[in-house]
């Protein structure tokens, strides 16, 4: 009874240990000054309630890290409950905000309207990279552009050897082997935005529905990202979709991709996604920055990388709860921090550029 | 098949002692135990007999629920339920599913891993019982019983990363060699692990020690006296094994790989795991993809809030319900009749 005592005590000792020793290495990276600057924004409601997304909750843990950091005793509870199910606990006034894959539906809208007797704005503030991985032995540099992808994924090639990638390839060595699509075979916003990409960018090579699962009509499912991630790695001559950081955490080959613009091949880091996002086009209102994403799959910037899934914030322009309306924009503007920013790519996603973030600080300090 | 197994459990402790049945010790003066016995028989009977009835309740209650919750959405499918390959229920006014796929691919998954488990089990169960030396059977059977106490999610990572590349050159060497039958040829999916034949090897590994064990406690409890009787006559241990273990055990091994394949047939996260989905029905070949019925619903249990595309997922529930019953009844007038020699 005594010992097991002791090793409970041991247990949590270095359970804690860990804890802080996780703390500590977040205060190394980001700095203190910055928590500083914030504390203007402070107050308001202290325990904010938010849920949705899966695809953004890494980001939303490490900005939660930041508003505790700079805004002493509020936090956030954040639940990765998935898209729907975070916009109908919004609507239904159980959450303060809602994370999600998508912008309000136009039946949604309203609904949101009624629970804030007020609009309600779609703010994108994460935006995750999605990868075109592939593990083809002996290759380790690959163009691919909007077309021949679509048609990889739909069957269209099935060579890696093929004229049309070839021409993308020119002086690089391809294998005359079948090219093995790897897919998620579980519902996610990957896929559904990978398939968007295809629609908008393939000219028309790739006319299948954009749903959450895949219908391109080839290939192998795995389950999650871990899934096709390792599936691709254990899997010769095979290409996937897959967010950038189980990609490089794989130590799979990400393609370079040309966009619609038809330039150089654009790689895949922080810099060409923001410039891409820098160019994307709203389509929402106002402060309801609502993206049109069409225009961030076919944005001809150079050096812009097209495939990305971006998410929401959905927050009311008008709390009727002012300790809410001051929490919540207490958070964002400390998620939209440099500091909080800066830990982003670690987790996979890019740091919003400069232009783009000013129209989220703008819309930010707008809600009441 | 369960309860013949669980009689028989409690008595194998004592594997030796098995001839003279102990007799149960008697303190007590003969009136007073007469009267606490009358009360205890009633409670017994009582106890006994309500467990009985709860289970046989519960069971008919759960499938009470699956069809209820299955008949609306069976009414509005626009595919043959039990002959169309596609199960989409993406469209709520749309669905259109069938459990072709499903089927086939849990009964081959299933019935192949009872094919490599069962042998194994046999050798594993007769090793510790008739040839193994005492001090070395009782560890020994310990490791096997602890395969089952793995979680299925274990072996559901070892199955994809570890087993699959493993065996992979065997597969390939089945497709390129043995392609002419039709169990080897290439199937939907464009690779060779991941496929049927590597969920099937998992879920053998995870079957064996459920087929062992009960086979364990059938062949140690061969009445002494018939092998006695056959070592009189000369026989070697494998015709002692033959004339007496065998016989006697027969429905017991039986029972428990029945037991065996009812736990391949609903297995769920390892099979998910391991098998992987692929776009195009299933060709018979044990290299194809997809999905069985438990993976299936696992797979889509996070998306369950529309009544109808909910229920089109229980009604493949109740299928595989159904054929769990079947093939227990299937295993019972296979392994009944000739109960212990």
């Amino acid at each position: 009874m005594r010992y097991q005592r002791r090793a409970a005590a041991v247990g949590l000792i270095a359970a804690g240990t860990l804890l802080f020793s996780a703390c500590g290495s977040d205060n190394a990276g980001g700095g203190g000054e910055q928590g500083g600057a914030n504390a203007a924004a402070c107050g308001g409601k202290q325990n904010l309630r938010a849920s949705g997304s899966s695809a953004q909750a890494n980001a939303i843990t490490r900005f939660v890290t930041s508003f505790e950091q700079a805004c002493q005793g509020q936090t956030l509870a954040y639940t990765p409950s998935g898209s729907g199910a975070g916009r109908n606990e919004f609507i239904g006034g159980q959450t303060d905000f809602a994370g999600s894959d998508s912008a309000l539906s136009g039946e949604e809208a309203p609904r949101a309207e009624q629970r804030c007797a007020s609009p309600a704005w779609n703010l994108p503030l994460v935006f995750g990279p999605i990868a075109v991985a592939y593990n083809v032995p002996g290759v380790t540099d690959l163009a691919l552009d909007g077309p021949t992808l679509g048609r990889i994924f739909n069957g269209g090639i099935t060579t890696w050897n093929d004229p049309a990638i070839a021409a993308l390839n020119q002086g690089r060595q391809l294998p005359a082997a079948p090219i093995i699509v790897n897919f998620r075979s579980d519902e996610s916003g990957t896929t559904q935005n990978f398939q968007r990409y295809l629609n908008a960018a393939s000219n028309g090579s790739y006319p299948q529905e954009a749903e959450q699962t895949f219908s391109g009509g080839v290939g192998a499912g795995a389950r999650g990202s871990q899934g096709v991630a390792d599936a691709t790695r254990n899997t010769p001559n095979s290409i996937t979709y897959v967010e950038s950081s189980f990609a490089t955490r794989a130590g799979l080959g990400v393609a370079n991709i040309i966009n619609a613009g038809g330039g150089a091949p654009v790689p895949l880091n922080p810099q060409t996604v923001g410039a891409a996002i820098e160019g994307v086009q709203v389509s929402g209102q106002g402060n309801d920055l609502k993206l049109d994403l069409n225009s961030l799959y076919t944005t001809s910037t150079p050096n812009a990388y097209p495939i990305a899934l971006a998410t929401y914030e959905i927050v009311c322009s008008n709390y009727q709860d002012d300790a809410t309306a001051q929490g919540v924009k207490a958070f964002l503007t400390t998620a939209l921090s440099p500091d909080a920013q800066a830990g982003l790519p670690d987790a996979g996603y890019v740091p919003l550029p400069d232009r783009f973030k000013q129209r989220l600080t703008d819309a930010v300090n707008a809600i009441q | 098949m369960s309860e013949r197994i669980e009689q028989r459990a409690p008595g194998s402790e004592g594997e030796e002692d098995q001839i003279v049945p102990s007799p149960s010790p008697v303190p007590e003066p003969p009136e007073r135990k007469a009267r606490s016995s009358r009360r205890g028989e009633s409670v017994f009977r009582f106890l006994a007999s309500g467990s009985g009835v709860l289970v046989v309740a519960a069971v008919a209650l759960i499938g009470l629920f699956l069809l209820i919750q299955a008949v609306p959405s069976l009414m509005a499918n626009n595919a043959n339920f039990f002959t169309s390959p596609e199960f989409s229920t993406g469209d709520e006014n749309n669905l259109s599913f069938g459990i072709r796929d499903l089927f086939l691919v849990t009964v081959f998954s299933s019935v192949f891993a009872l094919v490599l488990a069962m042998p194994v089990a046999l050798g594993v169960a007769l090793f510790l019982t008739n040839y193994a030396p005492r001090q070395l059977s009782r560890p020994f059977a310990y490791v096997v019983d602890l395969l089952a106490a793995v979680p299925s999610i274990i072996y559901g990572l070892w199955g994809i990363l570890v087993l699959a590349p493993a065996i992979e050159p065997i597969a390939r060497w089945l497709n390129t060699d043995l392609g002419w039958i039709f169990l080897f040829r290439t199937g939907n999916l464009p690779v060779l692990s991941g496929t049927i034949f590597t969920g099937g090897v998992v879920l053998a590994v995870m079957i064996l020690p459920i087929i062992t064990a009960v086979s364990r406690e059938v062949f140690a409890q061969t009445p002494r006296f018939q092998i006695e009787a056959a070592k009189a006559l000369g026989a070697t241990r494998w015709e002692v094994i033959r004339m007496a273990t065998l016989p006697y055990g027969r429905s017991g091994y039986i029972a428990g790989s029945m037991l065996g394949l009812g736990r391949a047939l609903g297995e769920t996260i390892a099979v998910l795991i391991v098998i992987r989905a692929s776009t195009s029905p299933m060709t018979f070949s044990l290299f194809d993809g997809g999905y069985t019925f438990a993976s299936l619903i696992a797979s889509a249990a996070s998306e369950f809030s529309q009544p109808l595309p909910t229920g089109a997922y229980i009604s493949a529930g109740l299928v595989l319900f159904v054929l769990t019953f079947v093939v227990n009844a299937l295993a019972r007038v296979i392994a009944g009749g000739k109960v212990n020699g």
